[in-house]
């Protein structure tokens, strides 16, 4: 047993010192490997991060949210709607939501304007997120005019800045009172954007959501569990165009990896020649090119995961960044809880590790099975 | 060998590391959850550049075709957040 190790404590000290002759083209392997390992394990983690983020914190989300429906667009809702839908049994109370998108032309940049349940604004005075704050240099005190429906233009007041730390739900958001709200967009008194419906028994939301449509046929219901599935959905890294960019990654690193250990230099054949002339075995030889392959791999794996988190976890993802900002302005400055599991590892381990290793294994045969002989004489 | 060892130790590391902030977190998370209740928020501030981007939840249901019939996609963050499940289950 212990010779056993030995042996392999040699052919790796061997295949360690075989790699470093090679410095050059063995790092630039690595360094695509890590990078290719990088990119898929940054969506991996960034995705998975953000579905979690979603589910946790959107559980406390309207349980049914009732929107009105004009030629497929989502259109103001009259306000009476809500004693129709409260006459509804199991329905414990319904609630009008005031909320819509402001174009600044400043800043150049879109607002998402909202009127809080709960908290008590006077009609001029608003309270905006971090990320307002960050773009108009906007602080406690300051005022911003808006340039109203009709053309007039519309001060208002800061009384607040949103906490930095819920910056991923509330960057762009302005809360103004209803007063305000209709200063700026002109809805009419007996308009509202949607109304939220609050229900006593939790079961019983689906059934009631159908209930309401079937009530009032020009709107749509969404409830809390569809726009939980949304964020399920729209950040699943098995689907959409992430995956087309990824794929086309892994194929363009199998072709690399291919050729690498394909193309053999004359050198590596030499010393393979040389090593079967000594009296290496071919079985030795494949260890070698084993140990070769895990060396390359894992180092690749480790430094491309250590880096995806770092990017993630510490840098607010920035090279996702340009994409997701798009031609907007605003960014938010979060931080993601590191939602990581060993499942992620496996996964990212199963997509990197795996086909490098069935890419190099049938080229490592065919250069173990060299004649020592041929090879020496070329 | 000592450089793999090292390499791994990181990721042990990492992988503890993550699981004690998750931990540590989970008051904040619990108070943002607070704060999407108070205020009625439906979604995620990720991206503000396009109504079904920023509120992929409510989304109409043409926002595929928002300007016209057969228009591609036009704001980048749409490449990525794809349309929710509930309008790809009433188009399937």
């Amino acid at each position: 047993m212990i010779k056993a190790i030995d042996k392999q404590r040699y052919i790796l000290d061997f295949t360690l010192s075989s790699l470093w002759r090679r410095k050059g083209k063995n790092l630039a392997l690595v360094l695509v490997y890590t990078l290719v390992v990088f990119v898929l394990g940054s969506v991996m983690f960034f995705t998975q991060a953000l579905k979690n983020e979603a589910a946790l914190v959107l559980r406390g989300s309207p349980e049914i949210i009732v929107q009105k429906m004009v030629a497929g667009r989502h259109d103001l809702i009259p306000v009476s709607h809500g004693a129709q839908i409260g006459k509804i049994r199991g329905v414990k109370a319904v609630k009008a939501r005031f909320w819509g998108y402001y174009y600044d032309p400043g800043a150049q940049a879109n607002y998402t304007l909202m009127v809080p349940e709960d908290l008590p604004l006077k009609d001029q005075e608003i309270i905006v997120g971090a990320g307002i704050s960050r773009v108009r240099r906007l602080f406690r005190g300051s005022s911003i005019v808006f340039r109203t429906y009709d053309g007039k233009p519309a001060t208002f007041f800061i009384k607040g800045v949103l906490s930095p730390d819920s910056e991923l739900l509330s960057s762009d958001l302005i809360l103004i009172s209803v007063p305000g709200f209709t200063r700026v967009f002109g809805v009419p008194p007996d308009r509202a954007t949607d109304l939220t419906v609050q229900v006593a028994n939790r079961k019983e939301i689906p059934t009631i959501a159908a209930k309401i449509v079937d009530a009032l046929p020009d709107t749509r219901a969404i409830t809390r569990e569809e726009i939980l599935r949304t964020y399920d959905a729209v950040f699943d890294w098995r689907g959409g165009i992430m995956i087309a960019i990824l794929a086309g990654a892994v194929l363009a690193f199998l072709i690399f990896a291919w050729d690498k250990a394909a193309g053999l230099s004359a050198e590596e054949k030499r010393e393979i020649g040389i090593l079967k002339a000594i009296g290496w075995e071919t079985a030795d030889v494949l260890e070698m090119k084993f140990w070769e392959g895990l060396v390359v791999s894992l180092s690749s794996f480790f430094l491309g995961i250590i880096l995806a988190y770092g990017h993630i976890f510490y840098a607010s993802a920035t090279l996702f960044e340009p994409v997701l900002k798009g031609w907007a302005v605003l960014y938010p400055e979060f931080r993601l809880t590191p939602f990581i599991s060993g499942y992620q590892i496996a996964i990212l381990f199963f997509f990197t590790v795996i086909p490098y290793t069935v890419a190099t294994i049938i080229p490592s045969w065919r250069a173990a099975t060299i004649d020592p002989d041929a090879v020496m004489r070329t | 060998m000592f450089f793999l060892g090292l390499c791994l130790l990181l990721l042990m590391s990492i992988l503890m590391q993550a699981g004690y902030v998750t931990q540590g977190d989970l008051a904040l998370l619990r108070q943002k959850a607070q704060v999407v209740k108070n205020l009625g928020l439906t979604d995620l501030c990720l991206s503000t550049e396009a109504r079904y981007t920023r509120h992929p939840s409510q989304a109409d249901w043409h926002t595929a075709l928002q300007s016209h019939p057969l228009a591609l996609d036009h704001f980048p963050s749409g490449s990525i957040i794809g349309p929710p499940a509930t309008l790809q289950k009433l188009h399937d």
